[in-house]
């Protein structure tokens, strides 16, 4: 079981890593990858609230949403109810909500850590890679223990990529671009052949 | 900006002021689906779909909607709007449906959808803010047509579906190149048309940050 | 009445009446077009058995010309028919993650990279259910980035290879995605699992190789793809081997030979 949880997590840093194989939260990717210090904070506040939300929106999932869900209510009929097509709303919703609240928590009892985080969570709401990661959990069936396994995982290679870019750019500020490539579209190219050096991780079972 | 005018809100985002080559915005979901022109030009419908009509109802109620509310309130406008696209595409165009798979609940968050709304819809009138959502996204879809026609025609060597060079799978002279299908050549492709766009429009071209002075005494550093 | 927009009234107003409508709107769209998309899903399942069996004829309705087809519950544990589950609605895969109807594989025998399977699965039976022309089978297996689904169509004499196809794969475009090549699926036919004919005995033989397939058992593998290629190698001889549909096999040959 252990190393179920193992290869998947492996797996979902590298082989199928957010940002370089799926293309997701690239907005925030590119805009707040110019520096490595802003690059690792923004990397932390995604791993806290994908390990968290992939997990909760598991359970909304598998306890309201699903078909035959609600039936631990007890009313006749409820196993029949298939609410899966409220998903995307309630996903969405489950994600403002929880940055909303980590925000507020945050400020309240860790202020060291919201003055270090705090810019970026508003930005997390609309990062395509938090409701991608929860929608793949949704579309690959997995379950409770998977998805904590699989939410963490994401975000941390979510993390690794932006990190990693950031670092290059920071050297590429130094270097003789063409001037029609010179910021975004060197970028660009940098996040390919990055993307294409991920590649080589394809294949890899524990 | 001056003055919004119908043509000008219709036009500007297609190659002036393009949400992906200029804003960077809108590009999460862009690129996985890039791979065939049919599957783009489906998603690219479907964005412009999203944008027009979340654009049409925030400019509708936005003199209605609190500002401490706001974003969750356009999110959830949105979110209904990807929900019914899905719903339609699923019922009337499945195979589709299949292979855009979680990219079409992933137009929620692309920040095009998002931008528009804030940025435009909640300053102007419906019709303008319609306009304004159809434009953004045309350019949206102008440039996921491009980098699939490329991806499409080198990777599989195919326009639409139907054979242009003859790969040599199926006994003909091309010899397809994979990585064209590969997810790293969508950014290639869209970084060289971020350079051509910047060439044609020097003004767009970014200062570089860390300027390389001249060698000011050339003798010593021989 | 002007109201502040930042009013406490005012925001649960919006923000009530906001969710009324949308949800209206929302369940509307779903409930009126939810027969079509089951519809749908069920022709696309339909399409795809059909497509293996080269029955498939574009154009004509769906449902007629699945007519053709009986499926039955199989019991892979014992190779008998079953009825404990409805084959028109079984779904052996999410079947197999549901530890009361499936078993733990591992190590040795868990070839194909699935670590549970289910106990029952559905076969297609194309003419005669008592004397089928073919037997569709369901497979699936890890290939290199994902689980590969598919079906596999024997002939009637359960050893013969009718024709392979993948409708779900994650695999690379171009190298590894030529399993979706017609080209390359055409050359099963005709291709046999067991050299010797003798069903469910053993390793079944069907194999792909490298480099020029030669004989009756061996396939052509997918060319820059290795590690695709001894998925598929491993899904086939998983699911027509004992723990598959091995002993269903052996137990289907031995009474058409009865017959």
């Amino acid at each position: 079981m252990l190393d179920h949880y193992l290869s998947l997590f492996i797996a979902s840093v590298f082989v199928e890593n957010m940002a370089l194989a799926f293309f997701l939260g690239m907005c925030t990717f590119l805009a707040v990858s110019k520096k490595v210090s802003s690059a690792i904070g923004l990397g932390i506040a995604v791993v806290v609230v994908l390990a968290i939300t992939v997990p909760v929106n598991n359970l909304i999932l598998t306890y309201l949403l699903d078909e035959g869900a609600l039936s631990w209510t007890g009313v006749a009929g409820a196993e029949n109810i298939d609410l899966s097509f409220l998903g995307y709303l309630s996903y969405i919703g489950v994600i403002a909500a929880i940055v909303q609240i980590l925000e507020m928590f945050l400020d309240k009892y860790v202020p060291a850590l919201y003055n270090a985080l705090g810019v970026f969570l508003p930005l997390i709401t609309v990062n395509c890679a938090i409701l991608g990661a929860t929608l793949f959990m949704v579309e690959r069936n997995y379950t409770f223990g998977e998805s904590m396994v699989y939410g963490a995982g994401a975000g941390i290679g979510w993390a690794l990529a932006i990190t990693a870019l950031a670092g290059i750019r920071e050297k590429l500020k130094y270097s003789d671009v063409p001037a029609g490539l010179q910021g975004l579209g060197i970028t660009f190219i940098t996040v390919g052949l990055m993307s294409l050096g991920f590649m080589s991780f394809s294949g890899i079972q524990l | 900006m001056s003055a919004a005018t119908p043509k000008g809100v219709l036009l500007t985002p297609l190659f002036k002021n393009n949400p992906i080559a200029l804003q960077i915005l809108g590009i999460c979901s862009a690129l996985a689906v890039t791979s065939s022109m049919s599957v783009s030009l489906v998603m690219a419908l479907a964005v412009i779909a999203v944008t027009a009509f979340s654009n049409l109802f925030v400019s509708l109620i936005r003199n209605h909607i609190p500002s401490a509310i706001r974003i969750i309130v356009q999110m959830t406008i949105i979110a209904s709007l990807v929900i019914v696209v899905d719903q339609v595409l699923k019922a009337y165009a499945y195979e589709m449906s299949k292979q855009l798979s979680v990219f079409v609940g992933l137009i929620i968050t692309n920040c095009i959808v998002m931008g528009r709304a804030e940025g435009f819809a909640m300053q102007n009138g419906p019709a303008l803010s319609f306009l304004d959502g159809i434009g953004n996204g045309l350019g949206y879809g102008l440039i996921l047509m491009v980098v699939s026609f490329f991806r499409e025609l080198l990777g599989s060597g195919s326009v639409f579906g139907f054979s242009v060079l003859a790969p040599v799978q199926d006994g003909g002279w091309y010899v397809p190149n994979g990585l064209m299908l590969l997810p790293p050549s969508a950014f290639f492709v869209i970084g060289l048309i971020i350079w051509v766009l910047r060439s044609v429009n020097p003004e767009q071209v970014e200062e570089n940050q860390f300027q390389m002075k001249e060698n000011s005494q050339p003798k010593e550093a021989v | 009445m002007a109201m502040s927009n930042n009013s406490i009234q005012k925001i649960l107003i919006v923000a009530f009446a906001l969710c009324i409508v949308c949800s209206v709107i929302v369940s509307a769209a779903a409930v009126a077009l939810r027969p079509q998309q089951q519809f749908n899903q069920e022709a696309d399942r339909k399409t795809n058995i059909l497509q293996v069996a080269d029955l498939y004829q574009p154009g004509e309705p769906i449902n007629e010309q699945f007519e053709k087809v009986t499926p039955r519950a199989v019991d892979l544990r014992s190779g008998e028919y079953t009825d404990e589950v409805n084959p028109a609605n079984y779904d052996g895969f999410s079947a197999a993650r549901d530890p009361a109807q499936s078993r733990t594989l591992s190590g040795e025998r868990d070839i194909a990279g699935l670590s549970r399977q289910e106990n029952y699965s559905v076969v297609y039976l194309v003419g005669d259910p008592q004397n089928p022309e073919k037997i569709i089978l369901p497979i699936r297996g890890q290939g290199l980035w994902g689980l590969m689904r598919g079906y596999l169509a024997l002939s009637g004499d359960g050893n013969t290879i009718e024709g392979i196809t993948f409708y779900s794969h994650s695999e690379t475009p171009g190298l590894g995605g030529e399993v979706d090549n017609p080209r390359w699926k055409s050359q099963w036919d005709g291709k046999q699992v067991y050299a010797d004919g003798e069903l469910g005995e053993g390793k079944p033989d069907i194999t792909l190789v490298k480099g020029g397939a030669s004989g009756e058992t061996e396939v052509d593998a997918l060319s820059g793809a290795t590690l695709t290629s001894k998925g598929v190698t491993n899904l086939v001889q998983f699911w027509l081997g004992e723990d598959g549909f091995g002993k269903y096999l052996a137990k289907f040959r031995d009474s058409s030979e009865g017959a």
